[in-house]
Formats: C-alpha cells, sequence, structure tokens
C-alpha cells in the first residue's frame, strides 16, 4: 500500500459516512417535528453531502479518483466504506438527533486534527468544514440538553438512544491498522484510537451536563464491517434511491 | 479600451448575490484575486461563502458574463483553493446594506465559540440586543433564525463563520 492509498482508503470512508449520513438527514425534509427542526436537518443534509462532494473531487484531483458524481452514484454496495451507523433508517426523533450529536462531535474532532495534515490539499479544506459543522454541534448540543431536561419520559428516550447509538458510534473509529501506520508515521492524520479517545472526552463532558449516562466503552461490542465493505441490509434501498434519477441519464448535463 | 484593475472591480460591483440581492460578491469578500493576463486576457479568483452553497456555479458565471460583457475582455473564473472564506471578510458597508435588508449582519469573531456570540444578536429591526437564538440554520445554509423579545420580531442572521 503506498501513502495515497492509504489517504484514498481515509478519504473514501469520511465522504461516505457523510454522504449516507446527509442523505439521511433530507429524509427528514417535510417531516421534521417542527419547522425549525425541519429546516434544521435539510439544512444539515446540505453541508454534509457538500462535504462529501469536496472530498470526492479531492480523490478525483489529487488522487487519481473517478469522477465525483459517478464515485458518489454508481458504485456497488461493496465499494461503499460507510460506517454501519449513518445506514441505519431514521427511526424516531430520538434516535436521529443523538445519532447527529455523537456523529457530528466525532467529525469535528477529525477536521480539527486534519487542519495539521501533512496532506496539503486537505488543510484548507479542514479549517472551512471546522467552522461549518461547528453550527452542526450546537445544534445537537442544545437538543441533547434541553430533551434531557424535559420530563421523564423525554430523559428516558434519550438515555435509550445513547445506549442504542453508542456501539454503532464506535464503529465510526473502527480500525485500518496497515493505513493507519502509514498514515500515522507520514504526520497525514493521528489513527482512529486518537480520535476516538478524544471524541469520548468531549462527548462525555456534554453528555455529563444533560444527566446522560454514557455506556462504558470496554463493555460493548463496537458495530464494525462498513470500512471494509460489510453493510447493513438498509445500505442497499437508500443506495437505490439515492441514485435512482442519477442512473436514469448519468451523461446528463445539469 | 485598455483594461485596469480598476474597471474590473468597476464591473464586479454589479454581480449581485442570489440569494442576497443587495450584495454583490465584493460587499461579500468573495473575491481573491484579479489578474490582467497577455492579449487583455482576466483571471478572477473567488471563494464561496459556504462549502456546500449552491449558487456558486451561478455566481460564476455570472461573474464572467457581466465582466465579458462590460470590458468585452476573455474572463476565467477559478475556485481559490488556497483561500477560504470567513464573515470577517464581508465589507463595513455590506453589514450595514444587510442591516437594511433585514437580516442581521455576522459579528466579528476572533474564533470563540459560536454560542456566545449568538446570543445576544442585535435586531436588525429595533437594534434590541434582547434576542435569542431559535435555530442555527435558516432559508439558506448562511442564515439563522433569532427571535427578538423586544419587537416580537423573527429574524435572520447572516452566521459569524470562523
Amino acid at each position: 500500500m503506498t501513502r495515497n492509498d492509504a489517504i484514498s482508503q481515509l478519504l473514501t470512508a469520511m465522504a461516505d459516512d457523510s454522504l449516507i449520513q446527509g442523505h439521511r438527514n433530507s429524509e427528514w425534509t417535510g417531516l421534521g417535528p417542527i419547522m425549525e427542526e425541519d429546516i434544521a436537518f435539510s439544512s444539515m443534509a446540505q453541508d454534509k453531502i457538500g462535504h462529501a462532494w469536496a472530498l470526492y473531487r479531492t480523490l478525483h484531483e489529487n488522487l487519481g479518483g473517478t469522477d465525483p458524481d459517478r464515485f458518489a452514484f454508481l458504485r456497488g454496495e461493496k465499494e461503499y466504506k460507510c460506517c454501519h451507523f449513518v445506514e441505519m433508517p431514521n427511526g424516531e426523533y430520538d434516535f436521529s438527533l443523538m445519532r447527529h450529536f455523537l456523529f457530528d462531535h466525532a467529525e469535528a474532532i477529525r477536521w480539527e486534527q486534519l487542519q495539521q495534515s501533512s496532506f496539503e490539499p486537505l488543510v484548507p479544506l479542514a479549517r472551512k468544514l471546522k467552522g461549518e459543522i461547528k453550527y452542526h454541534t450546537l445544534h445537537a448540543n442544545a437538543w441533547i440538553t434541553q430533551l434531557c431536561r424535559a420530563g421523564e419520559e423525554s430523559y428516558a428516550r434519550m438515555q435509550s438512544a445513547l445506549n442504542t447509538c453508542f456501539p454503532l458510534a464506535l464503529g465510526i473509529f473502527e480500525p485500518n491498522p496497515e493505513a493507519e501506520q502509514l498514515l500515522t508515521a507520514e504526520k497525514v492524520y493521528a489513527g482512529e484510537a486518537a480520535l476516538r479517545a478524544q471524541w469520548m472526552d468531549r462527548i462525555y463532558n456534554i453528555l455529563a451536563v444533560a444527566g446522560l449516562n454514557l455506556p462504558d466503552e470496554n463493555e460493548v461490542t463496537p458495530v464494525y464491517g462498513g470500512r471494509k465493505g460489510y453493510h447493513t441490509e438498509y445500505l442497499q434501498p437508500l443506495l437505490d434511491e439515492m441514485g435512482y434519477v442519477f442512473r436514469l441519464d448519468p451523461e446528463a448535463v445539469w | 479600451m485598455t483594461i485596469t484593475e480598476d474597471k474590473i472591480y468597476k464591473a464586479l460591483e454589479q454581480v449581485m448575490d442570489p440569494e442576497i440581492p443587495v450584495l454583490n460578491v465584493l460587499d461579500l469578500g468573495m473575491i481573491t484575486a484579479v489578474r490582467i493576463g497577455e492579449n487583455d486576457t482576466v483571471l478572477i479568483k473567488m471563494i464561496p461563502t459556504f462549502s456546500a452553497c449552491p449558487a456558486v456555479e451561478l455566481i460564476r458565471n455570472n461573474i464572467r458574463a457581466t465582466v465579458e460583457k462590460e470590458l468585452g475582455a476573455s474572463v476565467t473564473v477559478e475556485i481559490d483553493k488556497e483561500a477560504h472564506w470567513n464573515s470577517n471578510r464581508m465589507a463595513e458597508s455590506a453589514k450595514e446594506k444587510l442591516k437594511n435588508f433585514g437580516i442581521a449582519p455576522p459579528q466579528i469573531h476572533n474564533g470563540e465559540a459560536y454560542s456566545e456570540i449568538l446570543m445576544h444578536t442585535a435586531c436588525p429591526h429595533c437594534n434590541s440586543e434582547n434576542t435569542y437564538l431559535r435555530s442555527p440554520f435558516g432559508s439558506t445554509l448562511c442564515r439563522a433564525i433569532h427571535y427578538c423579545r423586544e419587537c416580537g420580531h423573527v429574524f435572520e442572521h447572516f452566521k459569524p463563520l470562523e
């Protein structure tokens, strides 16, 4: 494996997470519980898909990847490297909010780190996206905190959503030993274990204020497989829907 | 007609943001470089406000078409990958225009937490700071929604961005 192969693996996983999470966010459009939330999830969908696009462009322009649109829409299921967490259906609002909270803090930490990357094309992108994602975490923190103070049922649902989401969220940091060894040696990024430790610290502090109990990370089994191309039964139907219009005429000019 | 940088900037003043039609691309700080090359070819470099801004290609085409029409030159517009937009790039005069349009302008920020600076955004209608953030997301990616306790208006805010 070359340095560029390892970088491509990292960026593909990040971009696919962002694309699929963006698609899930967009499924709230028109269905949000209140208008502001409908708008928030729709805006975050737009951001996430934009971030995925920027990464697919980097793969295309700097690492010899294929055309961003074709790469986003025409791959087979096994070629996607997203984690299972983002594939899961939206479920109820508690699940969607908790996923948004856990996922966006992980993204925020990843982009903060990448500002120091030795892979130069990522540096300006990291500076830009870090600022945008702050609004996502601001939104998530506000709702998590408020819903935990909104009565017994609301609190119980948030705790239960956290318990459900946590092992899935650990899948964001699925190790990729061969690539990581290269990438950390080359100072492209700090590696998944380091990001995960930072993420645990950050979410712990916010969850503590909300009064939620973070499950013990040694007591749960992280849900891995996505980074290797093994997916849940939910990804293929999502890909079918997401790429439906594109596949009607991949050569169309918009 | 001799092409000068002044004339290019003059032409750029006519290119308005499609989502905020009172601001032009210079007001917003979207232009990072203007160069005149051989045979009076013009190169303009620009940066989008938000990375997922859907209007980027439209703005880029508008810049090219307007400058070509005004100066009769061949114009290339590139996305500048070195620079990145932040809300401190917005001109002071632009903030006044934005406020008169009914949108609270972005506060100057120095990388501090957004939650602090978003707390008491001045209402563009009555100037009161007795307001609160209703949602960090609004009708476009660059806007947040606030509520003014003083005059009872819901108002939009151009978000500060690092």
